[in-house]
């Protein structure tokens, strides 16, 4: 049968589309309007303090367009203008300081892509299978391109005096989310950035200006940043003590766990990403990253963990970015039990939910780092589960 | 190298932001408070959310209770059974309490609250009296309870483990589905779609009919942004619930206190009783210091100071009668 989208005149081939300036800052095509951030509203008491997550099961490639990227308030997103913004440098500096936006755009840039994790991201997992979707389960993640200025840069210009140790950073919100930080982790890489994926940040993130923490937990990476102050000793806030302190099986907690160690997910096939065109060539993604060093290797089972083969990164691993990887494969049409398990260039192998759990017990809430599985059916209809 | 940019921060600049309270009293300004006084404090602020007894309401955290259940399964974490340092407690509540209201209380009133968080922890007499003196005297029972991040030693096997490739497992079998528990959010059907569309046209119709001036668009605009400082409390629209404060639909002009299915103070109640009408003069007062007009009332909000911005939500309002 000839197919009539071919042989017959379609209107889009005939009629005119859209002028210019139609649409002057551009939004997705109306088709694609599933593809947005969600929220899961049992979690929290309030949208204005909670988290939503990243769609990306339905996302390729490694950068995340900041209109889905998740967010995450604990006051809610504010509206800060650049002319009323100011950023304090204070403790134990020669020289406090006071910058405006545009005293920051003065300052020798860079430009760097960062994935930023939520602590909490698979949160919801360590006690089992909980939500059905890669985006619930892996979807506190972005990735981005950010410009701004070495936090170091702006930290000289103030001056660090010797008994300086750690900086407290805080941001311009009602809960402030201030946040301890070594001194040595803020002179290597982290940036006090303005600009994602080469436009403003967005209000949801921290406009105009927000802490860059590489491979650090979300929560560091303070919003809407309004000051910093060297300090001799952590301030142990409510962020770095009630919240994002991991409670092992014994009932002691560690703190300062601020690494996002190696993992990985397969977007598609996924439950909100299903097979929709039977057996045949079948494309396997995914991604992965570390917050200790750049993704090696990725390794991806069909079987359920029987037998594994390595995937294909899309691109060489970048440092504290995310990696994008693929396997193509012959789907016979018969279940699947897909995994995939990333390996980082510290020579961290991402480990099985249970080999966490032999740890750190059921009840740590953050750091959840294991393999995900998904059951695909003959239908291509995929589910999350947990196997042995 | 420097760039002599910025500019030296003032004293007052510094004073202004600089309220951080580390564990060992650095920045702990003077002052005090009572278990007594923080009670009443505790149930004007913070109890809308935190529960009378600090005991939490719904979804909100439980500030009480938990003792010894770190290692049970579900730990309750509170400030009595998790938090290693007073001073985080105080800070917190310094700096960005009550929601939706921060830094509206003074130091001796963060006191208060603070030395009555701790008698809901049983860890104080109902006598006790916090203050800058004797605040490092009090002990925090999970203080010990932390160690740093030891996952480099801990979970060294981790690294260097030679992945299995080949033969890694004889059988695999389902232990857990997520299907099973059902929680996942639903994605809105086009049915439902379609039907909410129908109510707003019907409810458009209506709005057409009614014989009072419409509220000008632009100060509903402007409303509905100030709004949002409202909206951490209370909902407003077709799908509006309940939250810590009532649904606000048809507020304007309507008796005191009639939301449905809402539990009111009973400060709020009495004035509904008495016949007290949210009309515009009285809710542009209880906008602007909602304790002048209700006493006991519950809504800890402090109050929109600039005329335009009470016009503007009281339109917004409106426009959902």
């Amino acid at each position: 049968e000839p197919d009539p989208l071919i042989t017959e005149i379609q209107p889009w081939a005939q009629g005119l589309g859209d002028g210019v300036d139609a649409v002057p800052y551009g939004l997705p095509i109306e088709y694609e309007d599933d593809v947005i951030r969600r929220n899961v509203e049992w979690l929290t008491a309030d949208t204005i303090s909670s988290i939503n997550f990243t769609p990306i099961h339905a996302l390729d490639g490694t950068i995340t367009p900041q209109g889905c990227a998740f967010e995450r308030h604990h006051s809610g997103a504010i509206e800060l203008r650049k002319q009323d913004y100011r950023l304090m440098i204070n403790g134990l500096v020669d020289r406090p300081l006071i910058f405006t936006y545009e005293d920051l755009e003065r300052f020798p840039r860079e430009n760097r892509v960062y994935f930023c994790e939520c602590a909490a991201n698979s949160g919801m997992e360590w006690a089992g299978a909980q939500l059905n979707g890669a985006q619930f389960t892996h979807g506190m993640i972005h990735n981005m391109e950010y410009s701004g200025v070495p936090l170091r840069t702006l930290l000289e210009e103030a001056g660090v005096q010797t008994e300086g140790k750690w900086i407290y950073v805080e941001g311009a919100d009602a809960s402030s989310n201030g946040r301890s930080i070594p001194l040595e982790k803020a002179m290597d890489d982290v940036l006090v950035a303005f600009k994602a994926n080469g436009e403003a940040l967005r209000k949801e993130h921290g406009y105009p200006v927000r802490l860059v923490v590489p491979g650090w937990e979300g929560n560091l990476w303070v919003k809407w940043l309004r000051r910093i102050e060297v300090t001799p000793q952590a301030i142990q806030s409510r962020e770095e003590t009630s919240k994002y302190t991991d409670t092992l099986a014994d009932g002691t907690s560690r703190k300062w766990t601020w690494e996002m160690d190696a993992k990985s997910v397969i977007t598609s096939p996924s439950p909100q990403s299903p097979i929709t065109h039977g057996p045949g060539p079948l494309v396997i993604t995914g991604l992965a990253w570390s917050g200790r060093g750049a993704i090696e290797r990725v390794d991806v089972t069909i079987d359920g963990g029987k037998t594994w083969q390595t995937a294909r990164l899309a691109q060489p691993g970048q440092d504290k970015a995310i990696s994008r990887f693929y396997l193509d494969i012959e789907w016979d049409g018969s279940e699947m039990f897909l995994q995939s398990r990333a390996v980082d260039s510290t020579g961290y192998v991402q480990p099985t939910k249970d080999q966490l759990r032999e740890v750190r017990g059921l009840n740590s809430i953050y750091h959840n780092n294991g393999i995900q599985t998904w059951w695909v059916n003959g239908n291509g209809e995929a589910e999350n589960v947990e196997i042995s | 190298e420097k760039f002599g940019l910025g500019r030296p921060a003032l004293p007052e600049e510094i004073a202004a932001w600089n309220v951080d309270v580390a564990p060992d009293g650095t920045g702990l300004p003077e002052g005090s408070g009572s278990v007594e006084d923080g009670e009443r404090l505790f149930s004007d602020n913070c109890a809308v959310c935190h529960g009378e007894f600090a005991e939490g309401v719904g979804n909100w955290p439980k500030l009480a209770g938990g003792e010894g259940t770190l290692d049970h399964e579900d730990p309750l974490k509170t400030v009595g059974s998790y938090w290693p340092y007073l001073s985080t407690a105080w800070d917190y509540v310094h700096r960005s309490m009550p929601f939706g209201g921060a830094q509206s209380l003074s130091v001796d009133e963060v006191y208060a609250i603070t030395a009555y968080i701790l008698y809901s922890n049983y860890l104080v007499e109902e006598d006790f009296v916090l203050s800058n003196e004797n605040f490092l005297d009090v002990e925090m029972p999970n203080a010990d309870g932390f160690i740093v991040d030891d996952r480099e030693e801990a979970e060294a096997h981790f690294w260097n483990a030679e992945p299995c490739m080949e033969d890694c497992k004889d059988s695999v079998e389902i232990t857990m589905r997520a299907a099973v528990l059902d929680v996942t959010p639903e994605e809105e059907t086009d049915e439902v779609a379609t039907e909410q569309e129908e109510i707003t046209a019907a409810a458009d119709t209506q709005e057409a009919a009614a014989p009072v001036a419409a509220p000008d668009p632009e100060l509903v605009a402007a409303g509905e942004k100030v709004f949002r400082q409202c909206a951490s409390c209370h909902q407003i629209g077709e799908d509006a619930k309940h939250r810590v404060g009532p649904v606000l639909n048809g507020v304007v002009g309507r008796k005191v206190a009639q939301a449905e299915g809402f539990r009111y103070s009973p400060a709020l109640q009495e004035a509904g009783e008495e016949g007290m009408v949210w009309d515009h003069e009285t809710l542009d007062a209880y906008l602007e210091s909602p304790r002048d007009v209700i006493k006991r009332g519950r809504m800890s909000f402090q109050g929109l100071r600039k005329d335009e911005d009470r016009e503007a939500v009281i339109a917004y309002l409106r426009s959902f009668n």
